[in-house]
């Protein structure tokens, strides 16, 4: 089977329906945020959103610093997880909350400010288990999933870990997962 | 074959066309040979549906705002080992399939199940219709243990076994003899322990699952109550993760079985290893030396099947029963250990241990094979030898998941490689490595050669009937799906 290169960039140049390839994809479909859409509340972190109607006071600013350093500022009601913020904030970070927030996958690691990672709850050991294969572990590391926002951390930052293809390759438990 | 000419879209073209229309002729006279040197709708093509086919797929249509992906998979279904991998008592682990179908419903993504390459359609056949080709077609086999008896009645593969479970169409027919009371499985990584639970927990809870009918039926009716997990070296090597070993501890009606010799003293060793290493092997000193808990405890006492760890023993031949023709048992050799951590080795120290067992099953690794025989293929390390994904010495070839770093890795890693060997296709995208001034038709070029081939690829919303009826069947019994087996009936399904 052999395509006529010649033919075909002859055929460009004449080209009357541009689209009859490789049709442009429409913003709200991009593949890594559309599909947040089927995310399922309420089957990972134990937060708890006050039920009654937000006020402003309910909500606070927190920021991520994404793995190309960029910095992504979002507003997320008390007692939502810093998953559902990434979530229905539609945060462009690539691949967070593989699992949905099941406990089930690492991919929304965050790395916290000191001051901020002290006055977290303790990790359960089901987290502290997925933490144990996250990359770029540090001291101050939690899932998003299992982060649930309150008052005192109003504009936290928190980072991205690079996905760095050394520091994977020096650690590998998950043989044969 | 004689040449065709297929029409392609110029990645600029919508723009410069809608501008065209406001402009002088003139004006257009002059875009209209910038079209021409424009460069085409970049054509990629990845081979094989699953977490890295997909993730692969993600990045590139996320970061690349014109290039057009096609997903080729073997079979009628997509998913890989999403589907018949993960076990189906990890249904959250399945939650990537949202993500995946996302991707599936781009209108610059298309899925074409049902074509095997290699055989329906050549690599190089691939690399004329597209300006890159993405191998991630994963392990789709598995290391042997080179011992005799191997081939006995009673020995199994996990893999055909793990395929029996979730419903792989070639394993279907397995029917694993669950008749003996012990069952012996060959390794210490993630697959052994998703083996173990499945035969060791209540049926009533797999039930609730995905597990195909027929082996939940088998499962239901097993006689094994004894699981032994055999590792050549020792409790610091073992390969699988902690959340499987957890949820092995607290599997209900079931009793860990550790040796308090084999952890005893390592509390020092592990001081300084690193923290997954550390906190893996705490879990089990945990469990082999201290006292449990009262609920652990009574749920021990009261437990009717057991599983347990021994280290040290490489197998070296299967026992066979007085007729020859049924595996009884398993002789292992006694190994000790040279060196330490990672890269400890296994030494036999010439002695042996019998055990019987009428069910034993290999998990000592998958194995990837070469597509074709042109190909460069590492066989000792069982992958295509690469830099960042790019396949050497084959211009426009790349490669990720399994067949890119080995078997090996939970979802995340092959997310994290597939993602590199994107960002590689991409750049060199950008650079002109690969030549979008020439156009690549995709698709539509191999579509007829398929056809005259006598190969009918299944699209993405083929697989939604396909998926409509199993969710359907399987809410029947309350599972969230009941798995199709026979490939006829899948594509039947698919063509109405």
């Amino acid at each position: 089977m052999a395509v006529s290169t010649a033919g075909v960039v002859r055929l460009l140049s004449a080209c009357r329906t541009l689209t009859t390839c490789g049709p442009s994809l429409p913003a709200a479909l991009r593949p890594g945020r559309g599909w947040r859409a089927c995310w399922a509340l309420g089957v990972g972190p134990s937060c708890h959103v006050p039920s009654r109607s937000v006020s402003s006071d309910d909500k606070v600013t927190v920021h991520f610093i994404n793995r190309d350093g960029d910095r992504l500022t979002a507003e997320g009601k008390v007692g939502e997880s810093l998953l559902d913020v990434v979530v229905n904030k539609n945060l462009d970070i690539d691949g967070f909350g593989a699992c949905e927030g099941t406990l089930a996958c690492s991919t929304c690691h965050l790395i916290f400010e000191d001051h901020v990672f002290e006055q977290l709850d303790p990790a359960t050991d089901e987290e502290m288990d997925m933490l144990d294969l996250a990359y770029g572990l540090t001291e101050t590391s939690r899932l998003g999933c299992q982060i649930c926002l309150t008052k005192k951390m109003a504009d936290m930052t928190v980072r991205v870990p690079e996905a760095v293809a050394d520091a994977r390759q020096t650690y590998d438990m998950g043989k044969n997962a | 074959m004689g040449a065709r000419w297929w029409i392609c879209g110029v990645s600029s073209g919508r723009n410069l066309r809608s501008l065209a229309a406001r402009l002088h002729p003139a004006v257009v006279l002059g875009l209209g040979k910038l079209l021409s040197t424009a460069s085409s709708t970049p054509q990629v093509c990845v081979v094989g549906s699953g977490p890295a086919g997909f993730y692969t797929a993600q990045h590139l249509l996320k970061h690349h705002k014109q290039v057009q992906v096609d997903i080729y998979e073997k079979l009628p279904v997509p998913f890989g080992l999403v589907r018949f991998g993960v076990a189906p008592d990890h249904p959250e682990v399945k939650n990537v399939i949202n993500s995946f179908t996302q991707t599936a419903h781009s209108d610059r993504c298309a899925f074409y199940g049902n074509i095997t390459v290699g055989k329906d359609v050549t690599v190089e056949e691939l690399q004329q219709a597209y300006h890159a080709v993405v191998l991630s077609y994963g392990a789709e086999d598995n290391r042997m243990l080179g011992i005799s008896g191997e081939h006995l009645p009673g020995v199994y593969s996990a893999r055909a076994f793990v395929g029996w479970y979730n419903g792989l169409p070639e394993n279907q027919n397995l029917e694993p003899d669950l008749s003996s009371e012990t069952a012996v499985i060959l390794g210490q990584g993630n697959v052994a322990l998703d083996v173990a639970r499945i035969l060791l927990t209540p049926p009533d809870l797999l039930r609730k699952t995905d597990i195909t009918a027929h082996s939940l039926e088998a499962i239901a009716h097993s006689k094994v109550k004894r699981v032994w997990l055999v590792g050549r070296r020792g409790p610091l090597q073992v390969a699988f993760t902690i959340k499987e070993l957890r949820e092995m501890i607290n599997l209900p009606g079931t009793k860990p079985l550790l040796r308090p010799g084999d952890f005893e003293g390592l509390r020092d060793v592990i001081k300084d290893v690193p923290r997954p290493r550390k906190r893996l092997t705490e879990l089990m000193i945990k469990s082999a030396l201290e006292k449990p808990y009262e609920r652990e405890a009574a749920r021990w006492v009261s437990a009717t099947r057991e599983w347990g760890l021994k280290f040290l023993r490489s197998p070296t031949e299967i026992l066979p029963g007085v007729n020859g023709k049924q595996a009884v048992g398993i002789r292992l050799a006694v190994n000790r250990l040279e060196g330490s951590g990672e890269s400890a080795v296994a030494v036999p120290t010439g002695e042996f241990e019998n055990v019987e067992c009428g069910l034993i099953l290999s998990s000592i690794g998958y194995k990837s094979l070469p597509i074709a025989p042109s190909l460069p293929f590492d066989a000792k390390q069982g992958i295509i030898p690469n830099s960042m994904g790019r396949v050497h010495n084959v211009p426009g070839l790349y490669c990720s998941g399994w067949v890119k770093r080995g078997p090996t890795g939970v979802i995340i890693t092959t997310m994290n490689d597939s993602f590199d060997t994107a960002q590689s296709v991409l750049d060199d995208l950008s650079s002109g490595v690969l030549d979008t001034s020439i156009c690549k038709p995709g698709f539509p070029s191999l579509k007829e050669m398929l056809q005259h081939r006598g190969v009918h690829s299944v699209s993405f919303s083929d697989w939604e009937k396909i998926n409509a009826a199993e969710t359907a069947k399987g809410s029947e019994v309350g599972k969230p799906r009941e798995k199709i087996l026979d490939l006829q009936l899948m594509l039947q399904l698919a063509r109405q």
